[in-house]
């Protein structure tokens, strides 16, 4: 289920719309711009550029992004991720399992899961995810790690704004400064904590039921020295954010490499 | 004395009727809208019908361009959420008369239409407008 039947789906509020609720309150309360969120997409398709399973793998000027057609304003085509096919699976064990398996397993060493109310209208808060804010504290709780530990994340881009808010729910920057960490380049490829690495659901793709095990997926290529083209060098902590319910509810898992 | 509303058949049935109304947690006092059968606050199952005046301030905002095809001949149409004066939020499609560029935390006021769509969704329909 993704969104409010009776009342919001009934009024025409679409899946781009419930998002753009929280776009426009957050540019409101923050000052966040559409250039910023276009430049999330421009980022994503620049690293799906990389990625050979990549649904669309192929780089966007910031111009077409933002000329791009109205779907939901302030969302345009550009914001809104790809409706894709795609598979996606992992061998879930225990460790001592896994080494039968492989001598470099990846470790999920901190997990946590949270929800909220499926009705946009009812939230407290339209400019926070705040079940990806509980299951973000509870993993790293578990984990025994900060936020800024994090070598490389793969986070629920389903529109490029969810990128933003994922930033400030995940404490990659503070409340209000996910547009900012974007135009500093931080969640870029070669940035502070690259985000989305893989292209996300923008340029990979948004196979709904596989996009969680892909991100995982990606991770472990990461964490195990086989991304390739897109190796974030040395990466040892990955993090997994990813969103069902249009924030109804949120897992957060975070990674350690073997060793 | 009529049931209290519990559902979202009451909800709409009382928008038919030109009629914004709520359900009140007899236990907690909570405001439920649309009403429902049980509190989320406190788990009571006993409410009491209150109207509601249909004022409010605009949280936030979003023009649809891209509709499902039961709503296309509306576009481009605009949906909010609107804070009530007793608390409770509300979505709702806005009206702004020559198209008036909207602000958040600008005050609206309720509107109802005859029901005249014939197919899907045959829904008695409201709209914020405002004041």
């Amino acid at each position: 289920m993704a969104a409010d039947h009776p009342l919001e789906q009934w009024l025409g509020l679409t899946f781009p719309g419930l998002y753009a609720l929280m776009a426009t309150a957050h540019m409101h309360r923050y000052g966040t711009t559409e250039e910023q969120m276009a430049k999330v997409a421009v980022k994503n398709h620049r690293h799906g550029a990389k990625n050979p399973k990549a649904h669309l793998p192929k780089e966007i000027t910031l111009e077409k992004a933002l000329s791009s057609r109205v779907i939901a304003w302030p969302l345009k085509l550009y914001d809104c991720s790809l409706i894709t096919d795609g598979a996606s699976c992992l061998i879930l064990t225990k460790p001592e399992t896994a080494k039968k398996y492989t001598d470099t397993p990846v470790y999920i060493v901190g997990s946590g899961q949270a929800s909220d109310t499926l009705s946009l209208y009812e939230r407290e808060d339209l400019t926070t995810l705040k079940a990806a804010s509980m299951a973000a504290q509870q993993a790293y709780h578990m984990a025994e790690v900060t936020p800024q530990q994090i070598d490389v994340a793969e986070v629920h881009d389903c529109f490029t704004i969810a990128e933003i808010i994922a930033y400030e729910d995940l404490g990659f920057c503070r409340r209000g400064e996910g547009g900012r960490l974007v135009d500093e380049e931080a969640t870029s490829y070669g940035g502070k904590i690259p985000v989305n690495v893989s292209g996300g659901l923008k340029s990979k793709g948004h196979p709904v039921g596989a996009s969680g095990v892909a991100q995982a997926y990606e991770i472990y290529l990461q964490l195990t020295g086989q991304a390739e083209g897109r190796q974030v060098e040395g990466a040892e902590i990955g993090l997994t954010h990813s969103v069902g319910g249009s924030g109804g509810t949120a897992v957060v898992h975070v990674y350690r490499r073997c060793g | 004395m009529a049931e209290p509303p519990t559902s979202i058949e009451d909800f709409y049935r009382s928008i038919a009727a030109g009629r914004l109304v709520a359900g009140r947690c007899k236990e907690c006092g909570k405001l439920l809208v649309p009403p429902r059968p049980l509190c989320p606050n406190c788990y009571s199952t006993t409410f009491e019908e209150v109207q509601l005046k249909g004022k409010g301030k605009l949280v936030s905002y979003t023009i649809i361009h891209i509709a499902p095809p039961q709503f296309q001949t509306m576009t481009p149409y605009t949906i909010g959420i609107v804070e009530l004066e007793e608390g409770p939020k509300l979505p709702g499609i806005i009206r702004s008369p020559g198209d008036t560029p909207l602000k958040i935390g600008q005050e609206l006021t309720i509107d109802f239409e005859p029901q005249t769509a014939q197919t899907w969704p045959k829904w008695p329909r409201y709209f914020f407008k405002p004041i």
